[in-house]
């Protein structure tokens, strides 16, 4: 059944709204305001209570998430979201704190902000932190502002370029165009790592920096870390780890003692504050303490014993946000490290990677593998093997579907056609992997038996496939202002 | 430790197993020694769920709240009754451990509450059409001008100085590294004027940004801006309270070209400054130069009403270094938080909260005028925040607070030719007798 | 009718050039769903990109195959994006050009040499 819109369960007289009547004497508005600037008309929606929360639920249960299943989408981290957290978050003395409120009565707010920034540093072995970005891609333009501050206070106007392997997120190319840098495409060896002997070609007095996922988006560890820091640096360039993936390496690894000088985590992937449907997210920045200076402002600082959040830094980049970030969110990731520990949360990155290989190694005979060597929390197989009997990767995607899974992010690194990219991670029992081998091995024995299962899939959703190339021509994207 | 990964010992040994590996060390052997950590993490033990909660219990009793004290504070952020419907559907798991909608079949909830989302912003603005959400409302201004420069292939944007200060810099910050030239245009007395923008309104410039109403709580006369700048190939932008647009009239039917703002107001939390949530309007002419998720409503191969993501080639997965904004994940959360509370208000309910908004602040500002122990240095063509100056307002402030309230926002912080300004701001919220005990512990303490 | 290897054709009208997508380029994009096209009176030259082709997930740069300066635009395409998929090579023509230098043409392939590049 198809839920109606708000607008057409809507009706005028049906108010519901609770607000104490006007208990101070009125004026008219036009006795102080130009009537010209006083609203003529609102379309609005009018629903009862009762109806609200009823289309509310319904449209809820028209959505699949964590809650409800397995949710193996690549380089998105969809684990379990922990409930406490939830109810942290709901604290009045976190919830109903208004953001200008005098330094004297949030003091607990600062100590969260500390002892975040603190854990955050450890983890990735970096020396000063900001909270502020509000999301991943932010967290990204956060990086590539600070190496702009960084070249700008060196003289080095002349470095204009940032490096990023073709495997990267599309975020990458996008932040460094918009932080007003230009891309420099390198691409990937055949083991699924940088290839090195293109990138020294391609290095040069102009480059900037570069932007490297590690694990890749391949889910491959790039070995050449290490030298590559030491090639970037040698020209004066920074490194930028994108914490996309950082969820693999928690505990074992450090971006910063791999000699990357700028790093992003995306909270809600890694630390598991819930992804909200596409947000809101955060994605904390740390550096080495020779761009400390650079970060955003105003920066939480420790000043005779006292915490302060201080905006002396004259070479700050400034703001990337107007408060000082997804306050909520930051709480929830440090609610996530402090429960788990360092030691819970080494353990969490190693079944993550156990749970990939696991399920990499059981599925590598039914569908295609392109590299097959060691992954860490995510792996990539094709449905290249099914391309005879007229399968793509989209037909498979949407058959899980029917299966009761979540499909995996497809499509995507863009270097392998027909990917489907698996991250399984740490929080689903063996039998939730077991139980999705199955249903892909049992797909692409479909696939050759019986193909048009597939291309017609998804069979028992809410809705099936969807019109996208008319909704791209004829946009309806607003109730009052629908296409004709 | 670990608590929510649930293998037993022996389930850790099998899958070990399976690939030939005796310990979980053995998953790392791709790393390179000298980029391994070799000692454990220098963090605390894990804890119980219980004793995490008493942890951040202690954290947060270490704060004041809202519920503490009365709030007078706004400056973009603003305390409003929130109905108690909306945090218990936003906790339905299905919405908050749900990601993007990228597979549309399974996603509809999502999808539809976007499609619901984008047509009431785009009907308080009134403008043809809006995205799913951006972050906040700084970065959403940053949004308005990139969209502006790509638009008239310009680079340089005007911006009243009576937009908010913390906006002002988060535009600077991005929008002056991505190439473009901000203009910050000098006002006098609060309010914005025509004659200040005329001589540097001219074919160079992208847009003109305002904010309605402005930082000072004054409503700018954004039309006359708006046509000026027609003249000259110009966009406007404006940056507005979505609450005041339900008393005000729609920027998109005073030509305005591009609307954004901060969803707060919209029954969001105050959360010490987020998450909340940007929203962006703009004419259709626009659409292409729009960042970030769009939901569109078309049908399935049955013929079944039901939403996609759609015109995703505007964006970074598909267009990359070409995109005009690398936003990726929004708020989708907190749109569903407004939409929700927008549905719950309703069109009366909106227009109610404005008008007691208005008639509230007014009414505070009427009785201090009376008292007269402050001065009121702006225009009465204010919504629901306005400017008053205090004698020692620092010290006023602190001893307020110990009388219980959150007095106002300190403008020095922000222009320290402010000194002793103060930022009030009144809400719905607040009763005839909390204004009456403002005026009079005000009038106590400056006797 | 000539073709440029990024998969433009160009065809002589009197003294000015029409320029589209190849059957070949909208086959392979699939539902064209917008192209943006140059203003005009904007100029370009040849293989300057002048315009993007999207589909549903995918969008292209567009080269302009002969280099000049662009007098007239498809507005039709506009409403109907679909028209380059129904007719690339006629109806779904996206601007006319008058050329800087018309020697550009003859850089061109035919129609042989073109079809033979994409079976390649």
């Amino acid at each position: 059944m198809t839920e109606p819109l708000i607008f057409e369960l809507s009706n005028d007289e049906r108010i519901s709204y609770q607000i104490p009547a006007l208990d101070v004497p009125a004026i008219a508005p036009e006795e102080v305001i130009d009537s010209a600037y006083l609203r003529k008309e609102l379309n609005m929606p009018v629903l009862s209570e009762r109806d609200t929360v009823m289309h509310f639920t319904r449209l809820s249960r028209l959505n699949y998430s964590v809650d409800s299943g397995f949710y193996p989408l690549g380089s998105c981290t969809m684990k379990y979201n922990p409930k406490i957290n939830e109810d942290i978050a709901r604290l009045p003395g976190f919830a109903r704190v208004h953001p200008k409120q005098p330094a004297a009565t949030i003091q607990g707010i600062m100590e969260v902000h500390k002892l975040l920034s603190d854990s955050l540093a450890e983890l990735t072995a970096m020396d000063a932190m900001t909270l502020q970005p509000a999301a991943g891609a932010q967290g990204e333009l956060t990086g590539l502002l600070v190496m702009a501050a960084y070249h700008k206070k060196k003289g080095n106007t002349h470095k204009n370029k940032i490096i990023i392997p073709d495997s990267g997120h599309g975020t990458n190319p996008a932040s460094v165009s918009m932080a007003g840098f230009e891309v420099l495409n390198v691409e990937s060896d055949e083991d699924g790592c940088v290839d090195m002997e293109k990138l020294k070609k391609v290095i040069g007095p102009e480059v900037a920096g570069i932007m490297l996922t590690n694990p890749n988006t391949l889910g491959l560890f790039e070995k050449h870390a290490k030298e590559l820091s030491e090639t970037l640096h040698s020209v004066d360039a920074l490194l930028y780890y994108d914490g996309a993936n950082f969820n693999a390496i928690m505990g074992w690894a450090r971006p910063g003692d791999m000699g990357f000088d700028i790093v992003h985590l995306n909270v809600h992937k890694t630390l598991s504050t819930p992804h909200g449907g596409g947000g809101p997210g955060a994605g904390p920045v740390g550096v080495k303490a020779h761009l400390a200076e650079f970060l955003p402002v105003p920066r939480i600082k420790e000043e005779n014993g006292k915490l302060a959040f201080s905006s002396s830094d004259k070479l700050s980049l400034g703001s990337v946000v107007a408060s000082n970030g997804n306050f909520l969110v930051l709480l929830k990731a440090l609610a996530y490290i402090v429960q788990n520990g360092g030691d819970g949360l080494k353990h969490s990155s190693a079944c993550a990677v156990l749970n990939a290989n696991y399920m990499m190694e059981k599925l590598k005979a039914y569908y295609h593998l392109p590299y097959d060597r060691l992954c860490k929390h995510e792996f990539v197989i094709t449905s290249e093997n099914l391309a005879d009997y007229g399968v793509k990767t989209l037909d498979v995607a949407k058959r899980l579907l029917d299966y009761g899974f979540h499909a995996p992010t497809v499509y995507f690194p863009l270097i392998v056609p027909e990917a489907m990219m698996i991250e399984p991670t740490e929080t689903e029992t063996r039998g939730t992997l077991d139980s999705f081998i199955e249903a892909m091995i049992k797909i692409a024995e479909e696939a050759k038996t019986n193909p048009d299962l597939l291309k017609e899939a998804p069979h028992n959703t809410p809705v099936r496939r969807l019109d996208e190339t008319t909704a791209a021509r004829k946009p309806d994207i607003n109730w009052y202002k629908r296409p004709e | 430790m670990a608590h929510y990964v649930p293998h037993t010992p022996d389930e850790i040994r099998e899958m070990l197993q399976v690939l030939g590996m005796v310990s979980l060390e053995d998953l790392y052997s791709d790393i390179p020694e000298s980029c391994r950590l070799k000692r454990p993490l220098k963090l605390e033990k894990g804890i119980t769920e219980i004793e995490t909660l008493n942890f951040f219990k202690k954290l947060a009793a270490k704060n004041k709240t809202v519920d503490d004290c009365i709030c007078f504070l706004g400056a973009g952020a603003y305390d409003h009754i929130i109905p108690a419907a909306i945090d218990h559907l936003l906790l339905r798991g299905d919405f908050f451990t749900a990601y993007t909608p990228y597979q549309a079949e399974v996603s509809q909830g999502t999808l539809q509450a976007i499609y619901e989302f984008q047509s009431l912003i785009s009907s308080l603005a009134g403008l043809d059409q809006a995205n799913a959400s951006l972050y906040e409302g700084g970065s959403a201004i940053v949004e308005a001008c990139l969209m502006a420069s790509r638009k008239t292939r310009r680079k340089k944007i005007l911006v009243a100085d009576t937009v908010n200060p913390d906006y002002l810099r988060v535009v600077r910050s991005i929008c002056e590294t991505s190439g473009l030239e901000i203009v910050a245009v000098k006002t006098k007395s609060g309010k914005a004027s025509l004659e200040d923008f005329v001589p540097s309104l001219d074919s160079t410039v992208a847009a003109v940004v305002l904010q309605y109403p402005n930082f000072y709580g004054q409503v700018e006369k954004i039309k006359d801006f708006a046509d000026k700048a027609k003249e000259a190939g110009t966009l406007t932008i404006i940056s507005a309270n979505p609450i005041a647009l339900a008393m005000l009239e729609a920027p998109g039917h005073m030509g305005a070209d591009i609307v954004v703002g901060e969803g707060q107001p919209l029954g969001i939390n105050l959360s010490f400054g987020g998450p909340y949530l940007g929203y962006i309007a703009a004419t259709k002419h626009l659409l292409r130069q729009m960042p970030g998720r769009i939901a569109g409503k078309t049908v399935d191969v049955d013929g079944k009403t039901g939403y996609v993501l759609t015109l995703q080639a505007r964006e970074q997965h598909i267009r990359r270094e070409r995109a005009g904004s690398n936003i990726c994940s929004n708020q989708a959360l907190m749109a569903l938080n407004a939409t929700i509370y927008m549905t719950l208000m309703g069109k009366h309910g909106l227009k109610e909260v404005a008008n007691q908004c208005f008639q509230k602040a007014h009414y505070l500002y009427n009785e201090l005028k009376k008292q007269g122990k402050v001065t009121l240095p702006c225009s009465q063509a204010f919504f629901h925040e306005f400017v008053a100056v205090i004698p020692n307002a620092a010290k006023v402030m602190e001893q307020m607070l110990e009388k219980g309230f959150f007095a106002g926002v300190l403008l020095e912080e922000f222009n320290p030719a402010l000194k002793d300004h103060v930022l009030i701001a009144v809400t719905e919220k607040r009763t005839k007798e909390e204004l009456d005990l403002y005026v009079k512990t005000l009038g106590g303490i400056l006797k | 009718m000539k073709y440029a290897e990024t998969h433009e054709w160009a065809k002589k009208e009197g003294n000015l050039f029409v320029v589209g997508v190849t059957e070949f380029a909208a086959s392979e994009l699939g539902d064209v769903t917008y192209v943006e096209l140059p203003e005009v009176g904007d100029k370009f030259e040849q293989t300057e990109t002048f315009g993007t082709i999207e589909s549903v997930k995918t969008v292209s740069s567009l080269h302009l195959p002969v280099g000049g300066e662009i007098v007239e635009v498809n507005e039709e395409i506009e409403d109907n994006p679909g028209l380059v998929n129904e007719d690339a090579e006629g109806a779904g023509w996206l601007c006319k050009v008058k050329p800087t230098n018309p020697a550009d043409y003859d850089k061109l392939m035919d129609k042989a040499a073109y079809d033979k590049s994409t079976q390649e």
